[in-house]
């Protein structure tokens, strides 16, 4: 029986991840999917563990693959939206988190549009804190789930060339995915319009190109983010429609490769903007089992976290 | 570190294991509807010993799989560590087999609980037989028994009963400790 143990007793971000505990959380993974192709895809593990998924903000997939993950655990889970609690009374978020715990939670799942804001909970309470995305800080189980895909696909993200193509300044997945991927021995760029790319992003080791053919060409995969117009105060770009011209990634566009690549996006897709149908529902486009495997590597994470006393 | 004394030599390991595969012979003949299931990590060792010699013994195909039982472990949260898995191979369903379960060392009876646990999730076997290489009779939690039985070793709870392996640990033979050594 081999022993595994993850360096940290919270998910905050890859930042505070060691290679070792990426593979282990791979490994593990590889056994929870293979569960959810069985006829009964459910364990018993945490049987006895109670769940809050807290969600200070909008999710669609985030929120459904860590419910389901936390059911196939046999988790006991409880489910909070902002919107519809008291912290549009006023509460704060720490006061909020402690009434949850005083119902004897063992874990919150944590998304929130402060960046840190897992990290702040994680020093002050006792559960062990998932971050499901703050901010524009980290997504680290978005980061997980794609290396993941990539390694599903390719058999190893060593020495893969990987474009993150969009919206970099506001994604908080391309920040996880930068580092995730450099940690495991990728080869990483950034592709957008100037206005969305970070300056001085070159110091996480990445290289920045604003030609997306270029970027296109030197790639193995390409993964696309979506344009957060939900984040952006002022205009980073003239429209969506000079964006989709520049930046849209269609069939046209892949036909001019010399070799085929494979398309990833964390979802949602804004169709005809940052990818058109052709690509996005093509054989290239692993976008569907990625959504799959969001389940395999959240059930890991919890998994891995709360057998960690 | 303590070094362990033999309690089963390479000759008598052998022999043990050609016997526990006519012993199945006797009771299930060419396994028609019956599967061989070895628990990972270290009972699938075992398995894959007993079905090498079984199909040469035996003239058409057994079913084989291994189940790894990690996530139905009872002692989960209980532990220091967390196991991590091993992968399950399990092309196949055991609804109505006779299914024999394999595994190294039969102690307090709590993996194969959870063996059979996990074993659920592919269907209802008709029986499931037990059959181990190692059996310490005197240090059950749960009310299981094997029905093929390499070697019954009686020993104190502190005792440490090691099944090793040529190809992991460089030796066939069972090694007996005093006190749990960390390998």
């Amino acid at each position: 029986m081999e022993s595994g143990q993850l360096s940290t007793r919270h998910l905050l971000g890859i930042q505070d991840l060691t290679v070792s505990d990426i593979q282990l959380i791979f490994r593990t993974a590889d056994g929870f999917k293979d569960v959810l192709n069985r006829p009964i895809k459910k364990v018993p593990s945490l049987r006895d563990v109670t769940i809050a998924n807290l969600f200070f903000e909008n999710s669609t997939r985030t929120k459904l693959s860590f419910e389901l993950a936390e059911k196939r655990l046999s988790a006991d889970v409880i489910n909070f939206s902002a919107g519809s609690s008291s912290v549009a009374k006023g509460e704060t978020l720490l006061d909020t988190v402690n009434n949850v715990l005083s119902m004897k939670v063992d874990m919150i799942v944590l998304r929130h549009p402060i960046q840190g804001a897992a990290i702040y909970l994680s020093r002050k309470i006792n559960a062990n804190v998932i971050n499901a995305g703050d901010g524009t800080h980290e997504h680290p189980t978005q980061a997980l789930l794609d290396a993941y895909s990539i390694r599903e696909k390719y058999g190893d993200v060593k020495g893969k060339k990987i474009v993150i193509v969009g919206d970099v300044k506001h994604s908080r997945v391309a920040l996880s995915n930068i580092i995730c991927l450099k940690k495991l021995g990728a080869q990483v760029k950034v592709c957008g319009p100037p206005t969305l790319i970070q300056k001085h992003i070159q110091t996480l080791g990445v290289k920045v190109e604003y030609n997306l053919d270029k970027a296109l060409e030197w790639c193995d995969i390409a993964n696309v983010l979506r344009i957060q117009l939900e984040r952006q105060d002022i205009k980073y770009i003239p429209s969506l429609r000079e964006y989709a011209i520049y930046y849209g990634i269609n069939k046209q566009r892949l036909a001019r490769l010399d070799h085929e690549i494979t398309i990833m996006h964390p979802g949602p897709i804004n169709r005809g903007v940052e990818l058109n149908s052709d690509v996005a529902d093509s054989e290239h486009s692993i976008i569907l089992n990625q959504v799959e495997n969001g389940v395999a590597i959240r059930m890991a994470v919890l998994y891995l976290l709360a057998g960690t006393k | 570190m303590p070094r362990g004394k033999v309690i089963l030599n390479e000759l008598e390991f052998g022999i043990t294991i050609q016997r526990l595969c006519h012993q199945l012979i006797e009771e299930y003949d060419q396994f028609d509807n019956a599967c061989i299931i070895g628990i990972q990590d270290r009972g699938s060792i075992l398995s894959d010993r007993l079905i090498g010699q079984l199909r040469d013994l035996v003239s058409g195909d057994i079913e084989y799989g291994k189940l790894d039982i990690s996530f139905y472990r009872d002692d989960f949260r209980r532990r220091d560590t967390v196991i991590a898995p091993s992968p399950t191979h399990m092309d196949f369903i055991v609804e109505g087999k006779r299914v024999i379960l394999i595994d190294d060392v039969l102690y307090t009876g709590r993996s194969v609980h959870a063996a059979m646990s996990a074993l659920q999730q592919f269907g209802r076997p008709k029986s499931i037989e037990l059959l181990v290489f190692v059996d310490r009779r005197f240090n059950r939690h749960f009310p299981i028994q094997s029905d093929y039985t390499g070697l019954s070793v009686d020993a104190i709870d502190q005792a440490y009963v090691k099944v090793e392996w040529k190809e992991i640990d460089g030796k066939d033979q069972i090694k007996f400790f005093a006190h749990k050594v960390k390998t």
